[in-house]
């Protein structure tokens, strides 16, 4: 991660893709969300969705992953500049997470994120937090999720 | 936890103790995408899956108060906030509910606002 005072708001990334296969979702649906339109085509076409879908759950969950392996590439790309890399912490939460259209057997979702705000942490000197707004669009260019997210972002140390 | 972490939240606070103990969390915990989904299997086991769901168009709110442990208790009180008829379509409503996951010591970890989408019981007697 960047540290908190080079995050800059406005700024946009892609954060990585995923197809999701039926096999990964019923594998999800089976552990945490075991809704028949999640786990049984038929009943899946029966259902207002038409088809089987992943749960929303699990489409929230990729994105999570797809984000810490693309800081882990952009850490070690700062590392092999010599540069410094900053403590990206925990969430304290995430907002109007909107589940905007099924996501299939097949979909390929591209995720990306932006940055909408910045602040420093009132609770937490060596800390900034961090408001971003994460998407996920399919292969139509649909748009399937949305949410907004917060992250603490460690400081650059000031000089002593 | 770490199963789930392994997959969809690789970060040393969810994975791995010792580094856990460095993080700003303190020590191994959950990932809250972790809690989300176990909260998701608690409202299905206990309501969600004997009822007209249609699932939910997404989530207002979730709030990450404090971490989830290995070996931590859950338990997840619901608290229906609000019901009403959709405006779009006869056959369904909107439920929206407050859910607060506590741990044993009964302290507050979660809350998560949400309205799923359930169907009407008898959706030709609804005047559009």
């Amino acid at each position: 991660m960047k540290f908190f005072e080079d995050v800059v708001v406005g700024e946009r990334f892609e954060v990585g893709r995923h197809t999701f296969t039926t096999d990964n979702i019923k594998a999800f649906a089976r552990r945490f969300d075991p809704q028949l339109f999640h786990l049984d085509e038929a009943a899946a076409a029966r259902s207002h969705f038409g088809a089987l879908c992943a749960s929303g759950w699990h489409t929230a969950a990729v994105w999570m992953r797809l984000m810490v392996e693309h800081q882990r590439r952009e850490d070690d790309a700062r590392r092999a500049r010599g540069e410094p890399v900053a403590v990206l912490g925990p969430s304290p939460g995430f907002r109007e997470l909107k589940w905007l259209k099924p996501v299939y057997i097949g979909d390929t979702i591209t995720y990306s994120t932006e940055v909408i705000e910045t602040r420093a942490s009132s609770s937490r000197p060596g800390w900034g937090l961090m408001t971003i707004r994460n998407t996920g669009v399919n292969q139509k260019g649909e748009p399937v999720i949305s949410f907004i997210s917060v992250a603490f972002v460690e400081r650059r140390k000031r000089a002593a | 936890m770490m199963v789930f972490a392994a997959e969809f939240d690789p970060q040393p606070m969810h994975l791995d103790e010792v580094a856990a103990r460095a993080t700003m969390m303190g020590g191994l915990c959950a990932s809250g995408w972790y809690v989300c989904s176990i909260l998701m299997r608690m409202i299905a086991d206990a309501f969600v899956l004997d009822s007209s769901s249609m699932g939910a168009p997404g989530v207002d709110e979730v709030k990450w108060l404090l971490p989830v442990r290995p070996d931590d208790e859950i338990r997840l009180r619901a608290t229906v906030a609000d019901v009403r008829a959709s405006n779009s379509r006869p056959d369904m409503g909107f439920v929206k509910f407050n859910f607060e996951l506590f741990n044993a010591a009964g302290q507050r970890v979660m809350t998560l606002t949400t309205s799923l989408m359930m169907g009407r019981r008898d959706p030709k007697s609804v005047a559009p």
